[in-house]
């Protein structure tokens, strides 16, 4: 910048005092998530951290796990966190993903389960979590195919009712599945374990 | 050849696949035969794409290490020609109809999550956490393929008949899935790549058993085609990559 701030008691970046770490997560906590705008990045448990950087003590770093390798939305939510953070003061962003530990929907907060609900979104089920394993066991993929029926039905999210049949297994995102409510007969989206 | 050399070549075989397979379930974007199944085949292609960033980013990175200063992501994907691929033949196969293309799916699939499982444990940091995200992704493309293999198989007389057709025209193409060479024989010694030779017994069971609840034969041929692994490819990655490519090409650099 040449140009001078035109508020002369306004004082230069470099010795501005930096915001707490605090607030910056206050300020981080507000960033919608872009396809489902209910839920923010801490209620879906992307946002891993913040911290300044050792080496240099005005660059903050943010810690983001992507949900699905290959979520459209991710970019924007890089591009949303820095814009909240610089409004907030830290003078410097830089977000970094990390892939480990591996995103899950366990991360998704109990008040993110609510919102996802009101939203007209069923939320993940607790019972079907899958985890990456060092060896895939086919014969158990082979039964929780065929044991889907037996597993503890999906609620749908407008009428309650567990009387719901799955159409799609990835509905308007990849993360979720496509399902139908045979009581009200609406659709509906279901966020799936992961 | 280096340690690294190796271990570009193989990220590529990683990457590649997830990429051109990515490109063909694309081409089905508004083809689709119902709206959910439209956006199904989106959404699976769109996980195999991300997939693909990740091992090509890497590769990139690995490259610069012998090779300063290695291609990007978009560099490796859109301006190299098929010579220089090494994804499965498997995945550069047409579309074809619904079956062919659930077929070729299912068949991906059986192998990659078992893959992708086995990679998790590498010695390769990096290679192992990529590998342990992507195979929460593909557990669900699995039980979709395979459910769709099922439905067609144990469905109409037609679609059992293009449902078993294509898994017959296909099946030659299987069997480059669990072959190593010195390149991946030596990654595998090393800790780093998974060992593919013994993930065949258990793909072969899931799949046989798939299609036999699909009501559908098991091919009996032999003959397995290979070559995707070391760039010989079928014709068709040369008309995918033509469209895949065309904008990079046309406009070097561009970025929105």
């Amino acid at each position: 910048m040449v140009i001078a701030a035109p508020n002369a008691q306004t004082a230069p970046r470099a010795i501005a005092p930096r915001p707490t770490l605090a607030a910056l997560w206050q300020a981080a906590s507000a960033v919608p998530d872009p396809e489902i705008p209910v839920l923010s990045v801490t209620d879906l448990g992307i946002l891993r951290g913040l911290e300044w950087d050792e080496a240099d003590s005005q660059t903050l770093v943010v810690i983001v796990t992507p949900t699905y390798s290959g979520c459209p939305a991710t970019d924007m939510i890089n591009a949303s966190l820095r814009d909240a953070l610089m409004a907030e003061g830290a003078p410097r962003v830089r977000v970094e993903t990390r892939l480990a530990p591996a995103w899950t929907t366990e991360w998704i907060t109990a008040d993110g389960k609510r919102k996802l609900l009101e939203f007209g979104i069923a939320p993940p089920g607790a019972g079907r979590a899958k985890s990456a394993v060092a060896t895939i066991d086919v014969s158990r993929l082979r039964t929780s195919r065929r044991d889907r029926s037996a597993q503890e039905p999906i609620a749908c999210p407008r009428c309650g009712s567990a009387e719901t049949q799955l159409l799609s297994q990835f509905g308007s995102t990849a993360c979720k599945a496509h399902y139908r409510c045979l009581a009200c007969l609406e659709p509906f989206d279901y966020f799936k374990p992961h | 050849m280096t340690d690294d050399e190796r271990l570009f070549q193989y990220l590529l075989r990683l990457g590649d696949s997830p990429l051109i397979l990515a490109q063909r379930l694309g081409e089905w974007v508004g083809h689709g035969p119902i709206l959910e199944e439209d956006i199904a085949q989106a959404n699976v292609g769109l996980d195999l794409l991300g997939q693909a960033r990740m091992w090509l980013t890497y590769a990139g990175e690995v490259e610069a290490r012998f090779a300063p200063p290695g291609r990007s992501e978009d560099q490796l994907a859109f301006l190299r020609d098929s010579g220089e691929f090494r994804n499965l033949l498997l995945a550069e196969q047409p579309n074809g109809n619904f079956a062919d293309t659930l077929a070729r799916q299912f068949l991906f699939d059986a192998w990659h999550l078992p893959l992708l499982g086995a990679l998790a444990c590498s010695r390769d940091a990096r290679i192992a956490e990529i590998a342990a995200k992507a195979a929460k992704e593909a557990a669900y493309h699995v039980e979709r393929s395979g459910d769709w293999v099922i439905r067609l198989g144990d469905g109409t007389d037609e679609s059992h008949a293009k449902m078993q057709a294509a898994i017959d025209d296909l099946w030659m193409y299987t069997g480059e899935m669990f072959t190593a060479d010195a390149i991946e024989l030596a990654l595998i010694e090393a800790g780093i790549a998974a060992d593919v030779r013994s993930l065949a017994p258990p793909w072969r069971e899931h799949v046989e058993a798939v299609l036999r609840e699909a009501t559908l034969a098991t091919p009996a041929g032999a003959f397995m085609q290979q070559g995707g692994k070391r760039g010989a490819h079928t014709e068709h990655l040369v008309h995918l990559l033509s469209e895949m490519q065309v904008l990079s090409r046309s406009h070097p650099g561009a970025q929105w």
